[in-house]
């Protein structure tokens, strides 16, 4: 059963990828020969090309492709959404299954590297952990699927666009089942593969480009980190199995690592190290920068790769070594401080952002440090729940944007919205719902899962807490302030383009019917499992997939009254502030802007992080290399090596040629001078003993 | 047991081949035609032949097998050949590759095809008999005469700068060579032998070990090519006609690392243990230096000649790494390097072919006329990159974890290359295949043709294969280089022990 729920994606992908494959082949003519046109005809060509392809303006989710649809598009479409909902009701019955009655699996499927005593084998392991993540990725990644149908139905590229998504779940069904580090590395960069190839899926933008490429390249410096762990693990532990590295990690305590003349804790710098490719993945503080940009694919790729699944990879993976970083405080520190970093920093940026997607997506980034707290805090459980939680109200969140800017034929601007709660009313009731959930209204998902997190972090006894604490309370007020901001200048007030406004329309049933799915989850996925996974079930529930850090969910439970109210406090706050700001008083936040420009536009300019690595890796990067290149190889090791030791014999050569001028009295003259010398030689040198 | 001599008849049937085509005389579209045929045919044979050494491969065996001795010239110089787990990928990976490079010239190459496929032909015989040959003299006649072909395939059918690139080329190389030719005559005074089998297990005096070691060195790292020998390989491979720098990326440069493995590690233990900080440095300058080079090139084949000598700085990290990971990835990288980079270097023919430029600007959005060619050039790109699940991965990953045990800063620098590659790869593909369809130069470009496809998809096909199940690879090798570096552990810990003791 779990070889289904892993391997349907890939069949669905492989089908659609043909089909998508066969079709463009057949649109596009095979030959090795180039017809040659003159001048002018290739200009006509040429602009007509650019008349289809050449809108590309920042920050629109947009497509003006006049092509006619590929064939086989619905064929593909049905194909991998229909086995995308066979694997999501087997992930739920598993998740019964394992999570219940207890039928933890361990499946080995193939050899993979095996040399000298590595030995890695492809292997499925499903744990409970393993299955709260399968009914994450499955049950969104075919809600999405079916949204796509109706979300992307005027590209003329959706066998593609379907392939992409279902190659994106394989490879994070695989990170999830991993049984091994590698494995789980391969579903680690699998997941990076896909989010390139979707965020750059409207590959004549070069705004998609250029985010598809930034996506891999910042992940890839997540990598680094992640490899470099494995490789310590392995030097350690003597094995990639997760089983064998939790059994050696005790003996490991005390060790330590040289790494130029710097004694490193082993454990210690491993956890760093792979905490580094959790940071990338996830887009925690300094490696965040990949998200925003994301935003440039297809909103149902947001909704799926960066918001519910593969931006929580990180998460997941922290949780999975549970039994390495309980055994590493410092590392557990520095997860606190990053994630309470993270879940501050991104809210203030998404305090002032204008792109609907944008602001959203720092929401992510600032939940996915909500999550991190609460693994520094040792409640790995807890953590959990908000990803699972998080999962249903983001991917609602995206959705309904996504649905929003349908209606608003591709505009993102929320400037340029208004109310739109009369067009719409469906669409704004789910994103309601999605808010409420987000900013952790009492009774809705994430009222559980984030009052949990922020009672783990005042109960821990990180040396962070109080930071991760406090940070993470005002970061409740903050949310909930952009969040209805985002709803108020999108839903409410007056609309601001009338002629966008008039031709507002809702989204059809394909997309409607996912969101109102993932809006019950909104509301329903808290409570009944509040106590498996924040309560007293977690070791009946979880049992070994994790190690929970012994006293927390206890102390958990004997925090302070006030303190448990707090999050709902910051929550009312926020809102009031933000209806007061966007529906009573209007001109506040223009004033506030105006008589703060500073910290406006350091907001506004996302810290000017973009600005920062600018001008200190890439362009640095590119100055050296040109350097390397024309200093290095051409100046240096050409200039002395081959071309110069040529150079030098030429310039010998001609020298000789020079000295035989032709005449006889030259030859003449320099016999004398030779014999002369030769017999001086002769008889004060060597003759001379 | 084998009847009749597979080893032989593999290294030496191309060479047949040759012959035939140097006998079919004429000059004509008919005669250029059979050439053709005649070499295709050869290299298929010499490939299926090639296989039955796999077929009869006892991979759980560590010393040579289908060895075949005759004396040859006087003091025990014999024609010696044998291969082990070691060599034999090589071998095969040399045959399977050659019939894609006839192919792949089938069309680009009008001027001189007879004399072309001749030289094909007999780069084909002297390159397998390199990795074949047992026997000191026989080997450096092989390694050398491979020069030749390669001088001419450059200097001949190549580019515009193809007579300073080809001079380059062979200065380059023979000046290693003659150094390696006294390092060579100093083991015969050494052992009585130029037997490598014998000499693999002839203790050499530590002094001696040091000379040797360095001038082997001189020709290997010449051919890898390492830092800062490397500004040869750039030029070379700009200037060869597509196929040549298949070959030259594919196996010619794997000379290198196989020399390394048959030499440098067993026959001079103690020298390899010494000068290992010296490799592992000049490995990671190579890793960091061509890659930020890398980032900059303007020209195509510039960027994946430079991309290539960073990959064979993981290879070099991990031979003399001296683990069985550090020393298995290396021959798996090595191998996987000849076949994602053979097909990067055919990917660029075939843009070539059609527009006769490899100025990375010419380019553009090619995806939107030629998707089978993006599909099959996003493959090599990520196998480039290394991404998991493709060949590329596992060499980096094992070279990557095997030095991690023996020198953490040097894994730790080298594997920022991970990061490099990914930006200068991606870059690539970004500036060629995707992006709108503007330039009116390539508007009627058309894509892959089935010849085209036909070099192209086994190799996709085996990319993908060897990193999801590199078993075959890995189980083919395992024997030897356990051997061999049980037996370099071996003498370094002695000589430690040794050392402790006084």
């Amino acid at each position: 059963m779990v070889q289904a729920i892993v391997f349907l994606p890939l069949l669905g992908a492989i089908l659609a990828g043909l089909i998508a494959i066969f079709g463009a082949h057949g649109r596009n003519p095979s030959g090795d020969t180039v017809e040659h046109h003159d001048d002018a005809h290739g200009h006509g060509h040429a602009s007509a090309a650019h008349d289809d392809h050449g809108h590309d303006d920042h920050g629109h989710d947009d497509h003006h492709v006049a092509e006619p649809a590929a064939a086989g598009s619905r064929a593909a479409e049905l194909i991998t959404t229909a086995l995308l909902f066979v694997s999501a009701g087997l992930s739920w019955f598993t998740l019964v299954d394992v999570g219940f009655m207890h039928h933890d699996a361990r499946i080995a499927l193939l050899p993979w590297i095996n040399s000298g005593d590595l030995q890695v084998a492809w292997a499925l392991r499903v744990d409970t952990l393993t299955a709260v993540m399968l009914v994450v990725v499955n049950t969104v990644s075919s809600l999405v699927h079916l949204y796509s149908i109706g979300y992307m139905d005027e590209d003329p590229n959706r066998p593609r666009f379907f392939g992409y998504l279902s190659l994106f779940t394989f490879a994070m069904l695989m990170l999830v089942t991993a049984d091994n580090l590698v494995q789980m590395f391969f579903g680690w960069e699998g997941v990076g593969l896909a989010s390139y190839l979707l965020i750059g899926f409207w590959y004549r933008k070069p705004s998609a480009n250029a985010a598809a490429i930034k996506a891999f390249v910042v992940n890839r410096v997540g990598d680094f980190g992640f490899a470099l762990g494995i490789f310590a693990i392995f030097m350690l532990a003597g094995s990639t199995d997760f089983e064998t590295i939790f059994h050696a990690a005790p003996g490991l305590t005390g060790k330590t690592i040289d790494f130029l003349g710097w004694h490193a804790d082993a454990l210690t710098l491993t956890c760093l190290l792979l905490f580094m490719g959790a940071m990338g993945k996830s887009a925690q503080f300094l490696l965040h920068t990949w998200l925003p940009d994301a935003m440039e694919g297809p909103t149902p790729v947001s909704a799926l790769i960066h918001a519910a699944t593969m931006v929580t990879a990180g998460v997941f993976m922290v949780a999975r070594l549970s039994p390495l970083f309980e055994l590493a405080p410092d590392a557990q520190a520095a997860v606190m401080f990053i994630g309470a970093t993270t879940a501050f920093f991104a809210a203030t940026i998404g305090l002032v952002q204008n792109d609907i997607k944008r602001i959203v997506a720092y929401s992510t980034c600032s939940q996915l440090g909500y999550m991190f707290v609460a693994m520094g805090a040792g409640a790995y459980s807890v953590g959990m729940f908000h990803l699972f939680t998080h999962a249903f109200f983001k991917a609602l969140l995206f959705l309904g944007s996504g649905s929003v800017i349908y209606a608003m034929h591709h505009e993102q601007d929320i400037r340029n919205m208004g109310g739109l709660w009369r067009k719409i009313p469906y669409t704004y009731a789910v994103m309601v719902i999605g808010t409420l959930a987000l900013t952790g209204f009492p009774l809705t998902a994430g009222y559980f899962s984030k009052d949990a997190i922020i009672e783990s972090a005042y109960a821990s006894h990180n040396p962070f807490a109080l930071y991760g604490f406090l940070l993470t309370v005002v970061a409740a007020g903050l949310t909930s302030f952009y969040s209805w901001r985002l709803i108020f200048k999108t839903f409410h007030g007056e609309p601001h383009d009338e002629h966008h406004y008039e031709a507002a329309h809702e989204s059809p049933a394909w997309m409607l019917i996912p969101i109102g799915i993932l809006a019950v989850g909104s509301i329903a996925a808290g409570f009944p499992f509040k106590e498996l996974f924040a309560g007293h079930g977690i070791e009946e529930f979880f049992r070994e997939s994790v190690k929970m850090n012994p006293h927390i969910v206890e102390e958990m439970h004997h925090i302070p009254e006030t303190v448990a109210f707090l999050p709902t406090v910051m929550m009312v706050l926020g809102f009031l502030v933000s209806y007061l700001f966007y529906i009573r008083r209007p001109y506040l936040p223009v004033e506030l802007a105006e008589t703060q420009p500073l910290l406006y536009r350091f907001l506004l300019n996302k810290w000017y992080f973009d600005e920062l690595y600018e001008i200190i890796f890439v362009r640095p990067a590119k100055w050296i290399g040109y350097q390397l290149w024309k200093k290095g190889d051409g100046f240096v090791i050409d200039g002395f090596g081959p071309d110069g030791v040529s150079a030098r014999v030429l310039d010998l050569t001609r020298q000789v040629v020079r000295i035989q001028t032709g005449y006889l009295y030259h030859y003449a003259f320099a016999m004398l001078i030779g014999v002369a010398g030769l017999i001086t030689w002769f008889m004060f040198g060597f003759g001379g003993q | 047991m084998t009847t009749w001599p597979i080893l032989s008849v593999t290294t030496f049937l191309p060479l047949v081949g040759a012959l035939i085509v140097y006998l079919s005389r004429g000059d004509d579209e008919a005669a250029k035609g059979n050439a053709r045929w005649i070499a295709l045919w050869t290299t298929l044979i010499t490939f299926a032949v090639s296989l039955l050494l796999v077929w009869r491969f006892d991979p759980s065996v560590a010393d040579f097998q289908f060895v075949e001795r005759t004396n040859w010239l006087a003091a025990g110089i014999a024609y010696h050949m044998g291969v082990d787990g070691i060599s034999l990928p090589f071998v095969i990976l040399t045959t399977a590759l050659m019939p894609f490079c006839i192919i792949a010239s089938w069309k680009s190459v009008q001027q001189r095809v007879r004399e072309y496929m001749m030289a094909f032909l007999i780069l084909e015989t002297l390159m397998v008999g390199t990795f074949a040959a047992l026997d000191l003299v026989l080997f450096y006649l092989f390694f050398e005469g491979g020069l030749i072909p390669m001088f001419l395939i450059i200097g001949v059918w190549g580019g515009p700068r193809r007579v300073y690139a080809s001079f380059k080329f062979f200065l380059y190389t023979l000046l290693g060579s003659v150094l390696m030719l006294l390092a060579i005559m100093a083991l015969y005074w050494n052992g009585g032998t130029t037997d490598i089998p014998t000499l693999m297990h002839t203790a050499v005096p530590r002094s001696l070990q040091t000379w040797a070691w360095l001038a082997f060195l001189a020709s290997f790292a010449v051919k890898m090519p390492m830092w800062p020998v490397h500004t040869w390989l750039p030029d070379a491979h700009v200037e060869a006609p597509t196929a040549g720098s298949v070959i030259l990326a594919a196996i010619l440069l794997k000379m290198g690392g196989y020399g390394f493995l048959r030499f440098s590690l067993p026959m001079f233990p103690l020298a390899s243990h010494d000068f290992a900080p010296l490799i592992f440095t000049l490995s990671t300058i190579a890793i960091i230096y061509t890659s930020l080079v890398a980032l900059m090139q303007e020209d195509m084949k510039k960027l994946i000649a430079y991309s290539s000598v960073a990959h064979m700085g993981f290879v070099t990290m991990g031979i003399f790494a001296g683990t069985m990971q550090g020393v298995a990835g290396g021959v798996f990288q090595m191998i996987s390097h000849g076949i994602v980079s053979g097909a990067l270097f055919l990917c660029v023919g075939i843009v070539y072919d059609r527009m006769h430029t490899r100025e990375i600007a010419a380019y553009g959005g090619l995806v939107n006329r030629m998707p089978l060619y993006a599909l099959v050039f996003m493959v090599f790109t990520m196998a480039n990159v290394g991404l998991p699940g493709t060949s590329g991965f596992i060499g980096e990953f094992m070279t990557l974890l095997g030095t991690f045990k023996v020198s953490i800063p040097t894994a730790f620098f080298a594997t920022t290359g991970v990061i490099l590659s990914a930006a200068y790869a991606l870059w690539l593909y970004r500036k060629i295949v995707f992006g709108a369809l503007v330039k009116p130069s390539l508007m009627s470009i058309k894509d892959l043709t089935f010849r085209e496809s036909l070099t192209l998809f086994p190799l996709v096909a085996l990319t993908i294969l060897f990193g999801v199940y590199p078993k075959p690879v890995l189980d083919m090798s395992a024997a030897s280089v356990q051997q061999l570096v049980n037996n370099y552990n071996t003498a370094v810990t002695a000589v430690k022990a040794a050392a402790l003791l006084q």
